[in-house]
């Protein structure tokens, strides 16, 4: 019988160090390992004895791609646990900080990290020399996103201006009014990206995930919401540890996170878009459909059209805060100690990202727990793997490495978060 | 938008928290005093689209990097990556997958490639989590900061 093994060292175009090996003996998938080898992190440990206030900027460390989702995550448990009410003037400009993230992280997704994949280049460089437009477009509307962040985190990477309760300062108005002409620039060139993600060759793939994600009575989510799922889950954040659990695999120094009850689930753009078409803007669903989107994207490789339709809507939203931007009365609400826990979930980029903390009577932190998106999906992504691969045993071995490698990336990895991972090896016998 | 940079550049990249990779930094901050006005001296953390960024329009850029080659700590190499690639895997220090090596390469391709573009790297000893560079890096840096400034002055005196 014959057998291969698919095996790449070190994934590339993924933030952090893993890697993939995949055994195949005839039509059977006998092994597929995600080997997550970043070095584990800590931060959980860090967080002990720590003030409540130092969380946001701890925990914004973990990750240069996505620093606003753990201090929007941070800041939710913690202000749940000391009773702080946010206004919604703060609430409106935190909305607008996470649009950066999300126009600044899709942007640099979709165009130097995913559609190298499917135009059949080895990296955004070489992609570059034939699409020099769309490269220029992706990463002029990635700095359309670095500058809200900019402005309003005080600085691009690791933003320093969020703390428990809303901001430390907040720009006069006539700042965020300057981002506005460059958003509009950039809201035009998020539909010019669905245009063309539409037209690129995606491989036809789909299964029965089970989507994870929040969901908001009337908002498409970032910062709020209960956590749903597509098979009757619907909880409250403080809920999450009784239906989710975390489990160590010998192969990985990320934890592999399942539904207690029904394993392996999907968190990220799909699962948004897909738990949440009803809350997108009136011209991010008409995008989407144009781009041959039904209002359920069950096939992750269409998640470079979905990250562009979200960021589609990250420009709109962001512009209508701006537009209708109130300046707080304070540039925060103080928070007071006392003994406490407290949950948070917000949507990063790549997923749903879950905190929890418990407080003592100082503020000293002496428990804290976080979710972060990549460890989530670390089960979906292996178990893709497992369909993918006799789907595709015709394929030319180098062919067929290059497609796994590109299914990983389907979820826009963050190793660096998980680990608390790519390198990939298809080994034929 | 900002306006594009009519003269030199000087880029020192790295992480100062990060023992040698704070090279680069180092050596920006001692030239800072030295150039002319007309000079631009300024710290980078090596993100790549920052980079692009940062020598938008700049007729001559000098780039000060720290470097992992396998060399004696100390040692300072130098490129002019206005002609040729830089040897891959030497910058590893970079912030994420892009960083100066890649920018340097998307710019080529992107036709946006400052036309006098020079890169020095300075071998590191030690990138652990600390301030301070390792005494054969301090030499570096001041040696790299001189000729640096010795560049610049030269080509003051020689307007072309």
């Amino acid at each position: 019988m014959k057998s291969r093994t698919i095996k790449v060292d070190y994934l590339a175009r993924v933030e952090g160090e893993g890697g993939l090996l995949i055994k195949m003996k005839g039509q059977q998938v006998s092994e597929v390992k995600l080997k997550v080898f970043e070095p584990p992190r800590f931060f959980e440990a860090f967080l002990r004895g720590r003030k409540f206030s130092e969380a946001p900027d701890i925990t914004a460390r973990i990750c240069g791609i996505c620093p606003v989702a753990y201090q929007m995550s941070s800041c939710h448990a913690i202000e749940e646990a000391l009773g702080v009410k946010i206004p919604q003037p703060i609430r409106a400009l935190r909305r607008l900080l996470y649009c950066g993230e999300w126009i600044e992280s899709h942007a640099l997704h979709v165009y130097l990290l995913h559609a190298p994949d499917f135009l059949g280049y080895e990296d955004a460089i070489r992609m570059a020399r034939d699409h020099p437009t769309e490269v220029q477009r992706g990463l002029r509307l990635k700095k359309a996103g670095n500058a809200i962040v900019n402005l309003l985190g005080g600085r691009e990477i690791h933003p320093i201006n969020v703390r428990v309760g809303g901001f430390y300062k907040i720009p006069a108005r006539t700042e965020f009014l300057s981002l506005a002409e460059e958003l509009k620039w950039a809201r035009d060139a998020a539909l010019e990206t669905i245009r063309w993600v539409a037209t690129i060759p995606i491989p036809d793939f789909e299964r029965d995930y089970e989507f994870v994600s929040l969901r908001h009575p009337d908002e498409y989510p970032f910062n709020e919401g209960r956590v749903v799922s597509n098979k009757g889950l619907d909880i409250p954040v403080r809920d999450y540890e009784q239906h989710f659990a975390e489990e160590q695999v010998a192969h990985s120094n990320a934890l592999h996170s399942a539904l207690k009850e029904r394993g392996a689930y999907f968190v990220g753009p799909l699962a948004r878009y897909s738990l949440n078409f009803d809350r997108l803007s009136a011209a991010a669903q008409q995008a989407a459909r144009s781009a041959g989107l039904g209002t359920v994207c069950r096939n992750p490789f269409q998640g470079i059209i979905v990250r562009s339709v979200e960021t589609l809507y990250a420009c709109d939203e962001a512009l209508r805060i701006i537009e209708q931007f109130e300046m707080p009365d304070k540039p925060y609400v103080e928070a007071e100690p006392r003994v406490s826990i407290g949950f948070g979930c917000t949507e990063a980029p790549r997923g749903m990202l879950y905190h929890r903390y418990r407080l003592d009577e100082r503020g000293l932190i002496v428990d804290a727990k976080i979710v972060p998106p990549t460890s989530q999906n670390l089960k979906t992504i292996e178990t893709d793997l497992l369909h993918l691969m006799p789907a595709n045993m015709e394929m030319q071995k180098d062919r067929l490495q290059w497609r796994c490698e590109a299914a990983v990336r389907n979820y826009d990895p963050c190793i660096s978060c998980a680990t608390h991972f790519l390198k990939l090896r298809i080994e034929t016998e | 938008m900002t306006a594009s940079p009519s003269h030199t550049i000087v880029i020192g990249v790295g992480n100062e928290y990060r023992g040698d990779d704070g090279a680069g930094i180092a050596v920006a901050r001692l030239l800072l005093l030295r150039v002319p006005a007309d000079v631009r001296v300024i710290e980078q953390s090596g993100e790549g689209t920052s980079l692009l960024d940062a020598w938008r329009g700049a007729p001559s850029v000098i780039l000060v990097d720290a470097i992992q080659s396998g060399a004696v700590p100390g040692t300072i190499h130098c490129f002019d990556a206005s002609e040729n690639a830089l040897p891959s895997g030497a910058f590893p220090c970079s912030t994420h997958a892009f960083g100066v090596a890649e920018a340097i390469e998307m710019a080529r391709a992107l036709h946006e490639l400052p036309p006098h573009l020079i890169v020095y790297g300075i071998e590191g000893e030690t990138f652990a989590d600390a301030q301070g560079l390792s005494p054969a890096v301090q030499r570096a840096v001041a040696e790299v900061a001189n000729r640096i400034a010795g560049k610049i002055e030269t080509a003051s005196n020689f307007p072309s």
